[in-house]
């Protein structure tokens, strides 16, 4: 053990020695490596921070939701056939909602597009959704200030709205947004509460964060009547675990709502997250496998650049490997220290890639909150070893065997 | 005390189809303190010779005794461990790391040895001190004149204390004054209690020694004493 250390510790001198005699070679060596783990952490610490974003999302509007719609959400049925369903009217919510006993919340949903305004500040293009006052229960959302509209305040369509918190951060920089009047569309509204940041950026548009909530009455009293387009309508379970009883409960009674007859088919569709989340997978995975190719792809590069040069550096060195023979060098002592040298190289270089991919992940922080994993850092520093350790191998090896009296010959 | 026995050595070189007979049968012995120089033309196998008894190379066939061990039977770790500590090489071509300054290269032998750091600084500056190079321990090689480089070479070969020193020409790269002086250090290093074997082509070089081998066409041709061994003892009277 003692000598190992030793031959180490000299092992590493006489890297360090011939890394340092060759700066711009050993620096063009790092680079591939510098890119590759660059290249890797960045990726997966943006990734980390995607799946973060849509993980809180999800739980924000809540697993055990259904939603009962014209559409089908996530799926390859043929548009046009879907079109030629009926809308789901606000009637048939309220005869839906006599006639469910399993769910826990019901509440129909619909939605317009407006722009939102305080005095001179502006948002435009906001999902304005309404609903009533059971809407919450149907979500996940907390609040940072204030409360949802009230069953009063829904039943009477009255002026009040609920803002996320881009929503809140764009148009009250400065002052306390609750009691305040906003301009949805033209129209006067008293903000009675806003969201807690559910961090969904992922969701763009859906994100709650850029969404407004006001009574459904109000929308049909300011916007478009009842019949203009079809709403959703909402359903809670009792927790995941009664989602598939639900649902069940859900289609039966939709269809006994609609009066279709055994043999026909669903004129509605019932989505739930699942879908959502199996989407996000499947783009996910894309991205991952891409990432993970192109990550391969450099290091790989890396790596055949360093077997290269190593192959260079032992072949220029051919007589000092002879002289070192001759006067007592092991082949071990030779190995070791070859592939020393390609692993410092890879380590420094990998070390760099590191700290390149933490200033990139503070500016991805810029858009998507996320931070360096602990096991992503881990990874670069051995992915880094491993590559040193693997292409410096072979040149290694060919210098630890190479014979002494022809190598003392080489010129 | 004979270090070195070998009988009727071979070394036979396969160079595509055709063999190389570098050494057909060669036998000699060598003892302690012996200063033996190894003449012969071109090709003749001299060079072969040396790295054999260096154990740099082994032998086709024959029987190789270093100290009474029988060096083919060595693992290759061994024969690196004997290089090491029982033997220092002097080239031709000085063969120091361009990249090291005098005082590195001295050392290396003993960084292979397991020598501690402090003692293998201690150990290289009294080397170059013993060959007259105590005022250019930092310089490197690019920064020394050709014979000051054989001296570093010759101070990396004494560093570690061998048993025996083989210089394969080791003046034939300088001028014949520096030759010279090389020459007389060797002769120091000999009345010291050293054991060397050197190679040259000059009949002036090898009177230095006290026994003269000719080599011609992997032979031993000649194998003649030219004057009385001189002991430590000796020269100090
Ligand atoms: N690696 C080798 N492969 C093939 N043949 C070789 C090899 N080394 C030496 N020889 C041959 O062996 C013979 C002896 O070579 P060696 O180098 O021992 O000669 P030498 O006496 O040292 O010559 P010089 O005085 O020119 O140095 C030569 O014919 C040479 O061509
Ligand atoms: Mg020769």
């Amino acid at each position: 053990m003692r000598i190992f250390l030793f031959e180490l510790n000299e092992g590493l001198v006489i890297a360090l020695r011939a890394i340092a005699s060759n700066k711009v070679r050993s620096l063009l060596t790092m680079l591939g490596i510098f890119i590759g783990v660059a290249v890797v952490i960045t990726m997966s610490t943006a990734i980390k921070g995607i799946d973060n974003s849509f993980q809180s999302g999800i739980s924000s509007l809540g697993t055990d939701v259904l939603y009962v719609d014209k559409w089908a959400w996530f799926t390859n049925e043929e548009w046009w056939k879907m079109r030629n369903r009926k809308n789901i009217t606000m009637e048939e919510y309220y005869k839906f909602k006599e006639l469910v006993r399993l769910p826990v919340a019901v509440a129909p949903v619909t939605n317009t597009i407006q722009t939102v305004k305080y005095n001179e500040r502006r948002v435009e293009n906001v999902f304005v959704n309404g609903s009533t006052a059971d809407y919450i229960k149907t979500t996940n959302f907390t609040f940072a200030q204030g409360r949802f509209y009230s069953e009063i305040e829904s039943n009477a369509a009255r002026q009040v709205a609920v803002i996320g918190s881009e929503v809140a951060k764009k148009l009250f920089p400065n002052v306390n947004p609750i009691d305040r009047t906003i301009k949805i569309g033209g129209v006067n509204y008293k903000v009675v509460g806003v969201l807690a940041e559910q961090g969904s950026f992922i969701l763009g548009p859906w994100n709650p964060d850029n969404q407004v909530y006001v009574p459904i009455e109000t929308i049909f009293k300011n916007f478009f009547n009842r019949s203009f387009k079809t709403i959703t309508i909402n359903v809670r379970a009792n927790g995941p675990a009664m989602l598939d009883e639900t649902k069940f409960e859900v289609e039966g009674v939709m269809r006994k709502v609609r009066g279709l007859a055994y043999n026909q088919e669903n004129d509605f569709s019932i989505n739930q997250q699942e879908g959502l989340e199996q989407t996000y997978k499947s783009i996910v995975g894309v991205i991952q496998i891409a990432g993970l190719f192109i990550t391969g792809l450099s290091l790989f590069v890396g790596a055949i650049g360093i077997m290269n040069i190593m192959f260079v550096s032992v072949k220029e060195r051919t007589k000092e490997i002879g002289l070192r023979k001759a006067i007592g060098a092991k082949k071990r002592t030779i190995l070791t220290q070859f592939l020393l040298e390609s692993s410092v190289i890879c380590m420094v270089g990998g070390i760099a890639g590191l700290i390149a991919a933490i200033i990139m992940s503070l500016l991805i922080n810029q858009f998507i909150p996320t931070s360096i994993q602990i096991d992503s850092v881990l990874i670069g520093i051995s992915v880094s070893l491993i590559t040193g350790l693997v292409s410096g191998f072979a040149p290694a090896y060919t210098a630890a065997k190479m014979d002494a009296v022809e190598a003392l010959r080489y010129e | 005390m004979n270090i070195i026995t070998i009988k009727n050595i071979t070394k036979v070189y396969k160079v595509g189809t055709e063999e190389v007979h570098a050494l057909r049968g060669v036998s000699l012995s060598i003892d302690k303190n012996e200063y033996v120089a190894i003449m012969g033309p071109s090709g003749s196998g001299k060079s072969t010779l040396m790295n054999m008894l260096g154990c740099l190379d082994t032998p086709t066939s024959g029987l190789y005794l270093f100290k009474g061990i029988s060096v083919s039977e060595m693992t290759d770790n061994q024969l690196a461990n004997i290089r090491n500590k029982e033997i220092g090489f002097v080239f031709q071509t000085f063969n120091l790391l361009a990249r090291y300054d005098a005082i590195h290269n001295v050392e290396l032998p003993l960084i292979y040895a397991g020598v501690p750091k402090d003692e293998r600084r201690e150990r290289a500056k009294r080397a170059l001190i013993d060959v007259g190079l105590g005022d250019r321990m930092n310089h490197k090689p690019n920064e020394l004149s050709g014979g000051q480089r054989q001296r570093v070479a010759i101070a990396r070969a004494l560093v570690t204390n061998p048993s025996i020193i083989l210089a394969d020409e080791p003046t034939g790269n300088l001028d014949s004054k520096t030759g010279e002086e090389i020459m007389n250090l060797f002769q120091e290093i000999h009345n010291k209690g050293n054991t060397i074997i050197l190679v040259t082509h000059e009949e002036y070089i090898a009177e230095h020694a006290a026994r003269i081998i000719r080599l011609r066409d992997g032979h031993i041709e000649k194998d003649e004493i030219i004057k009385p061994q001189k002991t430590s003892q000796q020269v100090i009277s």
